[in-house]
């Protein structure tokens, strides 16, 4: 188990504070959140939960290759700025845009699907990267669903638990996204959608993996409603 | 701006909406008048809705016909997005929707706005159908294939096609006036927005007053014969009373466009409630938490503004375009 205090000491956090990033990368952050909250016409709930600078995980169902953008979005921009999506490095380091994107607006950590080793888990990577300050956007899904059903939760969430108890894990559900960009296509269509947050959770203790994973599902399916 | 009509129209729809703020702040106060506080609350939201709408109104009149017609494209473009966002659609559709978001309902506005009646007329209810039939078609998805083409077209045709004929009015020539001078037009407009406004109003008052008979209980739990048949009395009264605002109009014209836009925006309503019903909610901004949909408040103008539309032009006998 790591305590924030063991992860400050072993790896310094990158201290890619949000004032240390360039006025135009943060004007674009700024420009990029709203234009994305008006095309995907995002209304936010918080639902027996508030918007909090503390560490967290929000963790997501995932519909629409627009989900980390919309969800980082319709954060305050105080928490969005310390909040860090967690992305497919197939897709976000693709094209000279996109990369630029990822790494300097989104500060997104990229993890490479296609190549996970066991001496570099991705989870690992992802707490060091959030160190003791950054909060993530996690899809536990592994991959989008092309139903529009939540499909089952893959066990990262519940390790990044395991590891970090101290974390708030915050279920958020997403809403039509998948109609404004349905998977395999790239011109969006401007229907109205809606970001659920819901109130934290935590792993219980001595809880099962699968019990955990299918609580955490649950979490985000009943903030459909 | 300097005309008679124009500055007794603005005076008087300021005074009036002044008197009832009022009244309504006074009635807040005194909650021991023993009225309902709801309906209270009710008629003060009202209110404050009129005010945006009327400032919103004079600054696109203001700043002249361009602008009154994107106002209204941009009305009929939200409109349309709660339509569809409520509207099952499958994925076979997505490339048919883009078009129709981002091409045929700009182009529409931009037809309006260079007065092409003859072009606008027909662009939406033939091309776009024809367009959105065979793109869907072409999409390889066949499922419920009438009915999804059925459904981007009805909202396309009510948000879209519809709405746009009450920013066509300000391209109506009028006797009398210069090509220059479009404030009669302005008038015109805002004649028939100050009805519909007023007939739902009416609609309600009189359904609340003495409503018996539901027109169809299992889409609307209150409407009632007795709100359509006193609003569109009553809504014939005040525009016979306004008739000098509307500058095309003889009295009886006007008092008919009255009767007429009442009908038609009841009518509105009651097909908005019918497809509310279909999708099981209550208003169509349910997403956006707090506010009633755009939808929910320009049902009434989108069937009311073809009909005064045409009558207009049947009774000023001119050509559009």
């Amino acid at each position: 188990m790591l305590s924030p205090a063991d992860i400050a000491e072993k790896e310094p956090a990158p201290s890619r504070k949000a004032s240390g990033r360039s006025p135009l990368c943060r004007a674009a952050g700024l420009g990029l959140a709203g234009l994305a909250r008006l095309l995907a016409g995002a209304s936010i709930r918080w639902i027996a939960s508030q918007p909090d600078t503390c560490q967290r995980v929000y963790f997501a169902n995932h519909t629409s290759h627009l989900d980390a953008l919309i969800v980082w979005s319709s954060l305050p921009q105080t928490v969005r700025e310390l909040t860090r999506p967690v992305a497919a490095k197939d897709y976000w380091s693709r094209g000279l845009v996109r990369r630029w994107l990822a790494e300097e607006v989104f500060d997104a950590i990229l993890i490479d699907r296609t190549d996970i080793k066991v001496h570099q888990s991705p989870v690992d990577m992802m707490l060091r990267e959030a160190g003791t300050t950054h909060s993530l956007i996690v899809f536990p899904e592994g991959g989008r669903s092309s139903t529009g059903e939540v499909g089952e939760f893959k066990s990262g969430l519940y390790y990044l638990a395991k590891k970090r108890p101290d974390l708030e894990l915050i279920p958020v559900h997403i809403d039509n996204l998948n109609r404004v960009l349905p998977r395999g296509e790239f011109l969006p269509v401007p229907l109205l959608s809606c970001i659920s947050f819901g109130p934290p959770m935590w792993l219980e203790r001595g809880e099962a993996k699968l019990d955990f994973l299918a609580r955490a599902r649950r979490a985000v399916l009943a903030l459909k409603e | 701006m300097n005309d008679n009509r124009t500055i007794a129209l603005v005076a008087g729809v300021l005074a009036l909406l002044t008197a009832a703020t009022a009244v309504g702040q006074f009635l807040k106060r005194h909650p021991d008048r023993g009225l309902d506080p709801a309906a209270i609350r009710t008629f003060n939201n009202r209110l404050r809705g009129w005010w945006i709408l009327c400032t919103v109104l004079a600054a696109a009149f203001w700043l002249g016909t361009t602008a009154t017609v994107v106002l209204f494209g941009l009305v009929s473009f939200w409109a349309l997005r709660e339509f569809i966002t409520l509207t099952p659609t499958r994925k076979g559709d997505h490339r048919a929707l883009f078009w129709v978001f981002f091409l045929f309902t700009p182009l529409h506005y931009v037809l309006v706005g260079l007065n092409r009646y003859d072009v606008f007329s027909v662009f939406l209810p033939v091309y776009a159908t024809l367009f959105v039939l065979a793109r869907v078609a072409f999409a390889g998805d066949y499922k419920r294939f009438l009915e999804r083409t059925a459904k981007i077209q009805a909202g396309l045709v009510v948000c879209v096609y519809c709405l746009s004929f009450a920013p066509a009015l300000l391209q109506i020539p009028i006797e009398g006036a210069s090509d220059a001078d479009r404030t009669g037009n302005f008038r015109l407009l805002f004649f028939l927005i100050l009805l519909v406004q007023f007939a739902d109003c009416m609609q309600y008052v009189w359904s609340r007053m003495l409503g018996q008979r539901l027109v169809a209980s299992a889409v609307s739990s209150n409407r009632t014969w007795e709100g359509l048949l006193g609003s569109a009395t009553s809504t014939a009264l005040l525009a016979a009373v306004l008739w000098w605002a509307a500058p095309p109009f003889q009295l009886w014209q006007a008092t008919l466009a009255g009767l007429v836009v009442a009908v038609m925006g009841f009518a509105g309503g009651m097909t908005m409630s019918a497809i509310k019903r279909d999708r099981g909610v209550k208003d169509y901004g349910t997403l956006v938490v707090g506010h009633g949909g755009v939808l929910d408040r320009i049902d009434s103008m989108c069937f009311a503004a073809p009909v005064f539309y045409h009558i207009t032009l049947l009774i000023t006998g001119v050509k559009p375009g």
